[in-house]
């Protein structure tokens, strides 16, 4: 393998990376508030792929607001289903909230196949995304240099509001004791909605990301990108952002480099991220950043 | 007592009699249902095995059946039958003669399931809830991936076709049965008690002196087999079988009877499954073309797994003990709603 074909994968991997991380995220930050999985967080991710696509398409929006207006109505979607499917049984045993999860996934996926049809779509080209860029030897997708960039400046954005802002507080707060965060009168429900929300956004932002770079678009899509992120959370230790992340970067590039570097596995593609899990569990539980929880009797 | 006794082999004498009638009477489309309905059965009582009475969450039933499913096609299928599936790669020289008889293939495919089961639970069984039910449905991922990319083993994505069709209405339904019997039996023995006390409280039961690792991972074992020989008839009943089969989804309908019927109900899940079967194929239609005198509207494939998942909803959001909650169908309690009812009947006087 010559230089230019492996930095042409570095490439990949970033923007394979940052699109996992950015998915990830919104498993962490949920998981973190109200230790549940939301097993429809990639569906979520579907629907903002779409939600852009149609903007894009059957409304004639120009791209820059489709993809605003997309997020938004995301964003808008996380919280409505937190209302319906989660908040309901936020006392019930954990089976329960789990099976509402699963069941609120398939509910959407196949409203989605009934809706936007099971043949994929393909998104239309954006010339700004689908230029070649040549650096040196290295031609790349102007898309996957992008990418990045706004996982970057996103991950800046979100870090600063976590750690800096007020909402922020209110977040950490209700993720270590929900119940004491309520006695110091945060609106614990709002922050609830509210962590939905900005997961929900992410995820819309990384479906759009996502179909400039895969441009195809189908009801199912988000189901695999989904559970491999839950993986990459886990992996980075599931409740921390920069764990979120870095499960997402160290997915990307196993999965990109030994597809490049080993073609012979390539059909086992998918199996990578599991592997990787099952590894990272037994050896550390907590995830490679995570804190080791000890619970009392 | 004696009058349970009886009423219990009267009860089993009418299901026999309406088998033997179903099946001589009734279409073919109709007993293929009915079949279906008995293999549910299986499928769902080892899921609830898990999930209901011992407290593990687990997301892999699928992959359980696909190992199942295939060793049982494998071991069952004539030479010449495999030389036709395998046609882009010859299968290993090993499997490419042996032919061992139903039963036997029966049992070797519970057995196999098992055996995945043993090496999975050595890792998984130490997660809990949600990280428990990631790493089933990872290693069922795993399972149908490597099912995908062994050609010559498994004929890879193309999977298998024209397996014998050996999952008759007797051979179906005496599993469920004997499943039914065997569940019955496992859950009111001590050791089905040590499960309910994991179920309940992990640490109460360890410091009482339950082995929680061998009573999880035993309940592991025990689900996987039978979810292994539900896999095995299901293949032997739709005579073709490939990995795409065995996706989550399967895994989702097992899931829906069981917590439709109730969460750790024996009763609930015998009856989830025929409900849950019976209304797939009645709704079978929702995804067909309609024509409504004059007006014709495309087919929406997908409706019907729609109203299957509002209907998982609801269940979760409004009734989360399902039909049955954790009790059980006696005879006494029948007899007693029955004579409630009449009694209600006579202005409430005995």
């Amino acid at each position: 393998m010559d230089i230019a074909t492996f930095f042409q994968q570095v490439a990949n991997a970033l923007s394979l990376g940052s699109l996992y991380a950015l998915i990830a995220i919104g498993y962490t930050m949920v998981y973190g508030i109200l230790r549940l999985i939301n097993f429809a967080h990639g569906d979520v991710f579907m629907l903002g792929a779409y939600f852009a696509f149609y903007a894009v398409t059957a409304l004639a929006m120009p791209w820059g607001i489709a993809f605003i207006v997309a997020i938004g109505l995301t964003g808008l979607f996380g919280i409505g289903l937190e209302r319906v499917a989660y908040r309901p049984l936020r006392d019930s045993p954990k089976i329960s909230i789990m099976i509402s999860a699963i069941g609120a996934s398939f509910l959407i996926e196949n409203v989605g196949i009934v809706l936007f049809g099971g043949r994929p779509k393909s998104f239309p080209s954006i010339p700004l995304f689908d230029t070649v860029i040549h650096l040196g030897s290295v031609s790349v997708l102007s898309v996957s240099l992008f990418i990045p960039v706004v996982t970057a400046a996103i991950l800046a954005a979100l870090l600063w509001m976590v750690n800096g802002t007020k909402t922020g507080l209110a977040m950490r707060a209700v993720s270590t004791d929900l119940d004491a965060a309520r006695l110091m009168a945060i609106d614990v429900n709002k922050t609830i909605s509210m962590t939905f929300g900005i997961g929900s956004i992410l995820a819309g932002i990384g479906g759009i990301m996502w179909t400039m770079k895969y441009p195809q678009l189908n009801p199912l899509m988000g189901f695999m990108p989904g559970l491999k992120c839950f993986i990459a959370a886990v992996i980075g230790g599931i409740g921390n952002i920069q764990g979120a992340v870095l499960g997402g970067f160290l997915l990307g590039f196993i999965e990109i480099m030994i597809v490049a570097f080993l073609p012979e596995l390539t059909g086992y593609r998918d199996a990578f991220a599991f592997v990787l899990l099952i590894a990272v569990l037994l050896a550390k539980p907590s995830g490679l950043l995570g804190k080791n929880q000890t619970v009392k009797v | 007592m004696k009058r349970n006794t009886m009423l219990s082999i009267a009860a089993g004498v009418v299901v026999i009699a309406a088998v033997t009638l179903a099946d001589a009477t009734l279409g073919r489309f109709t007993v293929r249902i009915l079949n279906l309905s008995a293999i549910y059965i299986i499928l769902a009582l080892s899921l609830n095995l898990l999930n209901g009475f011992t407290g593990l969450f687990s997301l892999g039933h699928a992959g359980f059946m696909a190992v199942g499913a295939y060793v049982s096609a494998l071991l069952t299928m004539s030479p010449a039958q495999k030389e036709m599936n395998f046609f882009l790669e010859p299968i290993v020289p090993i499997l490419a003669t042996l032919q061992i008889p139903f039963p036997l293939a029966l049992i070797a495919a519970g057995t196999c399931a098992g055996l995945v089961a043993v090496v999975i639970g050595v890792p998984a069984l130490r997660l809990r809830d949600d990280y428990l039910a990631i790493a089933t449905l990872g290693f069922a991922e795993i399972i149908r991936v490597i099912l995908t990319n062994t050609q010559n083993i498994t004929n890879g994505a193309q999977g298998l076709k024209g397996i014998t069709k050996y999952s008759t209405t007797w051979v179906v339904w005496s599993c469920a049965v004997l499943s039914i019997v065997f569940m019955l039996a496992l859950v009111r023995s001590s050791y089905g008690r040590t499960m309910k006390a994991v179920r309940d409280d992990e640490i109460a039961a360890e410091a009482m002196g339950v082995n929680v690792v061998k009573v999880k991972s035993t309940s592991f074992v025990i689900s996987s087999f039978m979810a292994g020989v539900g896999g095995a008839l299901l293949g032997h009943m739709i005579t073709t079988i490939d990995p795409k089969m065995f996706t989550l989804i399967l895994t989702f309908n097992i899931l829906l009877i069981v917590v439709l019927g109730g969460n750790g109900s024996i009763t609930g899940s015998v009856v989830g499954a025929i409900i849950v079967t019976v209304l797939m194929e009645a709704l079978r239609f929702l995804d067909m073309p309609m024509n409504f005198l004059f007006i014709k509207t495309d087919g929406l494939p997908g409706l019907r797994m729609v109203i299957f998942s509002i209907l998982l909803m609801i269940v979760v959001l409004y009734r989360q003990k399902g039909l049955m909650g954790n009790k059980e169908f006696s005879w006494d309690g029948f007899i007693g709603l029955l004579s409630r009812k009449g009694s209600a009947r006579n202005g409430g006087r005995p």
